[in-house]
């Protein structure tokens, strides 16, 4: 064995078949009996273009730890055929001490995978599974799976007959079915990547980031919210739909992008807090009313999972290149709230916090999720328990005296008037106005409300959640999103090397905080900034508002492929 | 034409005027848009709603000045997309009377496809749009309902394209209330909107509503209106007939269907965030 592929003890597992071979079924089974057992971990799929169906590669990544990125390797390639695998190979990188399984009867591998020195070991995936009625091979799969990883199998048995037997295979069988893989594998030596058991409070989590952010934005008071469907933010709204009725709330599927915010904006104006969720191309719509909400002051809030760009991109995978049109896409000087999850599981509380800060601050607040963040599935440390946020909007109550809608207060907040509410009729209005409301184009109006609206968002206290920060050194790392998980890693990576490394991912982008970062930065000479895009956006947009050190390493790379640990070691390896 | 219909309006506590606000329109002299605005305040007073719990959104234009100028809650969005705003209100606060004010240009044109689907969602609203076939707020282009041969420093000659007939649409799209008035006929158009605010459903009211600045033979309207049939269909292809067969100045109400509005569930809360966070421990 050579040295382990990262600092953790994750084993990476990749599962590819052609259509209905079922290697997405079996990943995400996977995953969920390594949670049961108190792994964690992750799944991203990744498919052909096809509607329905197609080749398919589940990229599975288990650990006894938190899971948070893809790793440099996987330890084990599974192919239930090999039809259309060179479509996956960019995706599956290998090495020699990676194992490919498959079926002699299927096929050699394809050269560009044997070219990896991989190991290989032939097991009769297909025959074991005629040997069972009804058997299937990624069932099969999944018991030669269990005995290598050291998976207990009743957890297995667990998931696989509450998921399968549903519909309609007889639970019997599919032990067995798993029973035969794993015996299959049993003679396996020196192929084995076991992980040790986790003791304790082992309950885990199961949801994917576009789930937790539903789930957030239900915790932060969302009960309504209006989409239109658009690849890969659609599950959030599916997810959002049944369970908005169940609390109250209501989800309705607009006619396009624009309608979908503006749906929003009116149940915020009328007191009711909201949100939409949409990816690049309907974020684009959306900014004309996203520049209303700033300047008639109404809470909402725009869950954008990002894709590849720019135009229709590549829908299905994933990129940090929203970053520009969110921070800067509003015409006029709008300011308003930007947040980026930092992790999967993160969607929660990152989409939670935005819509306590939209309703706080009555602006509209992006959450820069992406296709990474929104579509991989964890098995995780269950977030802290619901804590569903009271109503931070303030409210003009009912009242005789002249109300000034727009009113300048210290804070740059003023109470926003809610329809029903006697005495305190206004009109918002994306015109400029004065405190009343009425719609003024004088020099003085324009300059106090530009400094209302600016003001409310820079003199709010963040706290400490504006960024997550870990370890201490004379370097920095800085990053956001889901480039946060590789860069944690390598983190912890270079620190097990001897490397003082910080890592800094920034959770609020806009707003940005000059004062607090110059904090973090206090002591730190050089700084490796690392994201996804192709333009650099990440860091023009670091250059624009933070004072950094001359020494700067810039880590850039568009998607689709994800920025992995070893590339951002490579890049700190410059500085040892 | 001009009968003032007080008496009927003193048995109530409110009273037209209620509904004015003092913000001063923009409105030219002699614009047809303050007839639409005398009639929605004798429609509102005759159904004595408390102005608190109206409120009338907007997109833009010289139409969509109009929540501003009156005493309830008003949100002046942006171009095209009051429908949509009035709907996400609507649906949130189903208990407010919601009324969108908007224009040719506003509702039909960049607002287009809004337009079509909220008749086909049919949610609980009253739609007013002031059709003076001209884009005022923007010193006189064609809208989609110009003749196509109407001249204008844009088009010179024409814009040569076919207006649009927005009832007959509406009607296509699922409206199920459908009627025209004249804003020289505020009594007129004031029963309309009380008969479309009492619709249950989608209500669309196009007002002719002449531009005197960029449209002045509009002021023709006057003498060229004239009443619709005797009564509202509730068949759609009767009212298809009639439409089609209309010249565009009869005013009245062409259609009255069976509602199917589109509304939020308004079934209780079935279950707390914890059960349904439950669901994600293994």
């Amino acid at each position: 064995m050579s040295a382990p592929f990262s600092s953790t003890d994750a084993i990476a597992i990749a599962i590819m078949g052609s259509g209905g071979a079922g290697a997405i079924t079996a990943g995400g089974l996977l995953l969920e009996a390594a949670g049961r057992v108190g792994w964690q971990g992750l799944m991203t799929r990744s498919v052909g273009p096809q509607i329905r169906g197609g080749e398919a590669l589940a990229m599975v990544r288990l650990a006894t730890s938190p899971v948070s990125a893809h790793g440099d390797r996987f330890h084990i390639l599974l192919a239930l055929d090999w039809e259309n695998a060179e479509r996956f190979v960019d995706e599956v990188p290998l090495d020699a001490d990676s194992l490919i399984i498959s079926d002699p009867a299927a096929g050699d591998p394809p050269a560009t995978l044997r070219a990896s020195g991989a190991r290989l070991l032939p097991l009769p995936l297909d025959r074991l599974a005629e040997s069972v009625p009804e058997g299937r091979a990624n069932i099969v799969a999944l018991g030669v799976l269990a005995r290598l990883l050291a998976l207990p199998l009743e957890s297995l048995e667990t998931v696989v007959v509450r998921a399968l037997a549903r519909k309609g295979v007889n639970a019997a069988y599919l032990r067995q079915t798993l029973a035969v893989g794993h015996d299959a594998a049993a003679g396996c030596n020196g192929f084995q990547r076991p992980l040790p058991p986790v003791s304790g409070d082992s309950g885990r989590w199961l949801l994917t980031g576009n789930e937790a952010a539903a789930l957030g934005a239900l915790r932060g008071g969302v009960r309504f919210a209006a989409v239109y469907p658009i690849t890969p933010a659609t599950d959030l709204a599916e997810w959002l739909a049944p369970r908005l009725e169940q609390v109250g709330g209501h989800l309705i599927q607009a006619e396009d992008e624009i309608a979908a915010l503006n749906m929003a904006l009116g149940a915020s104006y009328g007191g009711v807090p909201a949100l939409t969720s949409t990816s690049g191309p309907g974020l684009a719509l959306m900014t004309e009313t996203l520049g209303l909400a700033v300047a008639a002051e109404i809470p909402v809030v725009v869950v954008n999972v990002m894709r590849g760009g720019p135009s229709t991109g590549i829908p299905t995978k994933s990129e940090q290149s929203d970053l520009n049109i969110a921070l800067y896409g509003l015409h006029g000087d709008a300011p308003h709230l930007v947040l980026a999850p930092t992790s999967v599981s993160d969607c929660l509380f990152t989409t939670q916090w935005a819509v306590q800060l939209a309703e706080t601050l009555q602006c509209p607040a992006i959450v820069l999720s992406d296709q990474f963040l929104g579509q991989t599935q964890v098995a995780c440390e269950p977030p802290p328990a619901a804590k569903p946020t009271a109503s931070t909007r303030v409210i003009a109550s009912v009242g005789g005296e002249r109300y000034h809608r727009y009113a300048l207060t210290p804070s740059g907040v003023s109470p926003m008037a809610i329809p029903g509410v006697p005495g305190r009729q206004y009109t918002a209005d994306g015109l400029e106005h004065n405190p009343h409301g009425t719609p003024s184009s004088r020099a003085a109006d324009h300059q106090a409300q530009l400094d209302k609206r600016r003001d409310k968002l820079l003199r709010y206290d963040y706290g400490a959640a504006w960024a997550e920060v870990e370890g201490e050194g004379e370097i920095a790392m800085l990053t956001w999103g889901s480039a946060a998980g590789p860069v944690r890693e390598a983190a912890a990576r270079a620190r097990a090397q001897g490397l003082a490394v910080k890592a800094i991912a920034l959770r609020l982008l806009a707003p940005a905080q000059p004062a607090r970062l110059a904090t973090l930065l206090s002591g730190v000479r050089r700084v490796l900034v690392v994201e996804q895009s192709h333009s650099q956006q990440f860091l023009g947009y670091l250059r624009a508002h933070y004072a950094l050190p001359a020494d700067i390493l810039i880590l850039n790379q568009p998607g689709p492929l994800p920025i992995r640990p070893a590339g951002v070691l490579a890049q700190l390896s410059q500085w040892k | 034409m001009k009968r003032m219909s007080k008496p009927e309006i003193l048995h109530f506590s409110h009273a037209a005027k209620d509904y004015k606000s003092d913000v001063k329109p923009i409105w030219c002299p002699g614009c047809g848009h303050f007839g639409v605005q005398a009639a929605l305040f004798r429609a509102l007073a005759q159904l004595d709603l408390p102005p608190e719990q109206v409120a009338v959104i907007s997109g833009i234009g010289c139409s969509s000045r109009l929540p501003a100028y009156t005493e309830c809650y008003g949100f002046h969005g942006i171009h095209g997309r009051a429908l949509p705003l009035a709907t996400g209100l609507k649906l949130a606060r189903p208990e407010l009377t919601v009324i969108v004010a908007s224009g040719d240009g506003d509702a039909l044109s960049i607002g287009g496809n809004h337009f079509l689907h909220a008749c086909r969602r049919d949610v609980d609203l009253t739609c007013i749009v002031m059709d003076n076939a001209v884009y005022g707020m923007t010193k006189g282009q064609p809208s989609p309902t110009t003749a196509p041969d109407w001249n204008s420093k844009i088009a010179p000659g024409g814009a040569g394209f076919n207006p649009l007939q927005p009832l007959a649409v509406a009607l296509a799209a699922g409206a199920s209330f459908i009627a025209r008035g004249f804003s020289g006929d505020p009594n007129g158009i004031a029963h309309l909107l009380v008969e479309a605010i009492r619709h249950p459903g989608f209500a669309l009211v196009q007002v002719l509503s002449p531009c005197v600045t960029y449209r002045p033979e509009e002021k023709a309207w006057k003498q060229e209106v004239h009443a619709a049939g005797p009564e509202p269909t509730a068949d759609p292809a009767e009212a298809a007939r009639r439409l089609f067969a209309d010249d565009g100045l009869s005013t009245g109400i062409f259609y009255r269907g069976r509602p199917a509005p589109h509304a939020a569930t308004t079934r209780p809360v079935s279950r707390d965030l914890t059960t349904i966070e439950a669901a994600f421990a293994l």
